[in-house]
């Protein structure tokens, strides 16, 4: 088949736009989820300010636990970002070293979070209890599909994925770039709920 | 994709998991004619009982189960469910899958010489969450306690304590959105990285700047939506009460939920989306009119760029207007006037695409094939359409007409002649380039003057009854005194409708005897200009055959010192 068939702006950028493909359509996949999560926080805000009473975060949620969340999700974005740039210099074994520590810090976020959960419910804490259990189970349960997501992608392109480095470096780094764009964005959203849910 | 191309796929790859645009449009838009169908054919038992209340439906009424109708005689719980099953099968499964899905996926990518979108395979999975909510849609009716019957806009609180369907409809949506999610990502980039050399954002076809901004409205309207959903879900499984007053009393007894959620919420996050969902329907159908009105008045658009400001203008001013729908809530008069002025605001670049519209009329040789007559019409239905949503749109009047029949007859005037007549008009006019072969005019014919005439016997007599006062989701209108006076228009609307459903008939006709027995014709029968004309007919997978190049405008027709009427914007010098 001739060229007429294929579709540009795979592997390289555009010269004009100066992005592939699969990275604008991250953004605009991100510029969604912005939509997504602020249509959440937005109803946040209004049930906060319409309610007679609202509980202070810090009183009835565990700070400490959440801070090392925090810390742990920033340092996975860190290690996610040296995974990129190792391939970015051509050594695949590094790539695979950062690649799998960001893998298990998503984890170690997720098992954090199931203590958290683990003991809202010893105390018969469940999201019908009242509107503020109920945004907070919400919001973090939604954040963690994505950062389960976030671990399915980084353990596709950890495993079967990386077959594409030795084929397409290009395209493959794109990939590599795509996944830690979104998981930037999963950090971001913590970072945020973070002082919204546990601070204020 | 290129090693795919010598080989010969086997069936399923080929036309069920396709991951080829062109069939994955024709996916989408058979599956959206068959759910439009499915959703008149739901009106239709609206309209039996509102004409004739407490009366047996003649010939099929003994078969539905008696949860729905007893004796043949339509119990409320199910005329509920038939408004809520309306809108929703009307709005999300058919119009916007035929418009954006059909429509948007074969056509796009050849307008702007694309060999297909820039992602195929988020394509064919786009098609299918759509396939899965539909089938969830129509699943629902099956539950029991039946479908979701809060009305299309599901408003809590009925809808959180409504039966079993609603937590159906809820999930359906999820996989609607993701499904258009997928699609309007696809579109944004492909419009933006894959249009042919040449082809600058100025010389694009306007069909294509319309699907641009309804790509750009799905992706950021929708997600509010799924925001609401979630928290709808949580309302009805996990008990929150994100939705739910303090002391909400249902049928005498006070509810478990503890309280303290506000209604108006989901209020505001659900017209966030279906105000912009409003453009979603109307902007491609005003893209498909405006390529078949300069193909066949033979002259380029008037006010081309005019038209493309004005698209985009809507697309911004549309994120702003979503509280007119909430006149009546306790939002304040300074929140009303707000949303008055940018009601009013986005009514003038609306206008300045019809008049566009009209004036590209104006001096032109036209033909009056049947796409050109379903586009001709749609100009003043969509402007009795616009116009009667004024008086809507300021809270004074509104308060009077929200949620009377004029609403109704308001909204379908946009959407019913409005743009369903446009995507007839599309399906006519690109019928060709799929197929091969020409619709029928005769029968083309047979189907538009009727559909002209009854549809409007149907909705000008629903704006006479809003203005009476009759209320648009009464079960048996004959219960009201003050309806009493406009119940013959009802009377009247049912007959039509169900001779419009009759009217219908010459097209499925039409449609299937044209696939095998239509008049063959070449690969550019309408003469036209723009891209998908430059292809064989059927385009083959991967589209062109020679990568095209584009050299000016999209609609160069009558240029002065040309031997044709037509310059095709591939086409390397003079004619």
């Amino acid at each position: 088949m001739s060229d007429a068939a294929e579709i540009r702006f795979i592997s390289k950028p555009h010269p004009i736009t100066g992005v592939t493909n699969s990275k604008l359509g991250v953004w605009c996949f991100l510029a969604s989820e912005v939509m997504l999560f602020g249509g959440l926080f937005s109803a946040y805000i209004l049930l906060r300010i319409g309610a007679t009473e609202w509980p202070h975060g810090s009183t009835i949620l565990n700070v400490p636990l959440a801070t090392l969340n925090t810390m742990i999700l920033i340092v996975s974005s860190v290690t996610m970002v040296m995974s990129w740039a190792s391939l970015a210099l051509k050594n695949f074994s590094k790539y695979r070293f950062y690649m799998a520590i960001t893998i298990l810090l998503g984890i170690a976020f997720l098992v954090v979070k199931s203590f958290e959960y683990a003991h809202k419910f010893e105390h018969h804490h469940y999201p019908s209890t009242n509107n503020f259990y109920g945004i907070y189970f919400t919001l973090t349960g939604l954040h963690g599909l994505h950062v389960i997501g976030g671990i399915f992608l980084n353990l596709y392109l950890l495993l079967p994925g990386s077959k594409l480095w030795k084929t397409n470096p290009e395209q493959f780094m794109g990939r590599v770039e795509a996944a830690g764009l979104y998981w930037h964005f999963v950090d971001l959203v913590w970072i945020f709920l973070f002082p919204t849910l546990y601070l204020l | 994709m290129s090693d795919h191309s010598h080989k010969e796929l086997p069936f399923w790859r080929k036309y069920i998991f396709s991951v080829d645009h062109k069939v994955i449009g024709i996916q989408y838009a058979v599956t959206g004619l068959l759910f439009l169908f499915f959703g008149f054919c739901l009106v239709m038992l609206i309209r039996w009982q509102l004409a004739y209340p407490g009366q047996e439906l003649p010939f099929i009424g003994s078969w539905f189960p008696e949860t729905q109708m007893i004796g043949g005689i339509m119990l409320p719980e199910f005329y509920y469910q038939l408004g809520a099953m309306h809108g929703t099968i009307m709005v999300f499964l058919g119009v916007v899958p035929l418009a954006v899905g059909g429509f948007g996926n074969y056509v796009v990518p050849l307008q702007i010489g694309a060999p297909d979108m820039a992602f195929p395979k988020l394509n064919m999975m786009s098609y299918w969450l759509y396939f899965i909510g539909g089938v969830l849609m129509l699943a629902s009716f099956f539950v029991p306690g039946g479908s979701a019957q809060s009305g299309w806009t599901s408003y809590p609180p009925l809808s959180v304590i409504a039966a079993g369907g609603q937590t159906w409809w809820l999930i359906g949506m999820a996989f609607l959105i993701n499904s258009s999610l997928l699609g309007s990502v696809n579109f944004i980039v492909t419009i933006i990285q894959l249009r042919a050399p040449g082809l600058s954002f100025n010389r694009l076809p306007f069909y294509v700047w319309a699907q641009f901004v309804t790509a750009l409205l799905l992706l950021l309207a929708f997600p509010p939506l799924m925001a609401a959903a979630v928290l709808q879900l949580m309302d009805r499984l996990a008990g929150t009460s994100f939705f739910i007053p303090t002391g909400l009393v249902v049928n005498d007894a006070i509810t478990h939920f503890v309280g303290g959620g506000n209604p108006i919420l989901w209020q505001h996050l659900f017209w966030f989306l279906a105000h912009p969902e409003v453009y979603v329907l109307i902007l491609p159908a005003m893209g498909i009119v405006a390529e078949i009105i300069a193909c066949n008045t033979r002259k380029p658009l008037y006010g081309y760029k005019a038209l493309v400001y004005s698209v985009c203008f809507v697309g911004f001013m549309s994120f702003v207007v979503w509280a007119h729908h909430m006149f009546l809530t306790n939002m304040g008069t300074t929140m009303s006037t707000f949303f008055q002025i940018t009601t009013m605001i986005i009514s003038i670049p609306s206008i300045v695409i019809l008049t566009s519209l009209i004036l590209s009329l104006w001096g032109g040789s036209i033909r009056f094939n049947t796409p050109m007559l379903f586009a001709i019409a749609f100009l003043p239905m969509f402007a009795i359409g616009g116009l009667t949503g004024l008086p809507l749109g300021l809270a004074a009047a509104d308060i009077h007409l929200h949620d009377t029949y004029y609403v109704i007859g308001h909204f379908h005037y946009v959407v019913a002649p409005g743009t369903i007549f446009a995507l007839f008009a599309g399906v006519y006019h690109w019928f060709p380039k799929a197929t091969g072969r020409k619709m029928s005019e005769f029968l083309g014919k047979l189907h538009f003057f009727p559909s002209l005439v009854l549809m409007n016997c149907i909705f000008t007599p629903m704006l006479i009854m809003g203005l009476a006062g009759a209320l648009r989701r009464m079960y048996d209108p004959t219960q009201y005194a003050h309806a009493q006076a406009v119940q013959p228009l009802n009377v009247f609307i049912s007959i039509s409708a169900f001779c419009l459903a009759l009217a219908q008939i010459p097209f499925i006709i039409n449609f299937f005897y044209s696939i095998f027995w239509g008049k063959k014709v070449d690969d550019n029968p309408w003469q036209a200009t723009t891209l998908e004309w430059a292809t064989p007919t059927p385009p083959p997978h991967g589209n062109f055959l020679k990568a095209p190049e584009v050299y000016r405008g999209p609609y160069e027709y009558s240029v002065p010192g040309q031997k044709k009427d037509f310059w095709p914007q591939d086409m390397k010098g003079a004619n």
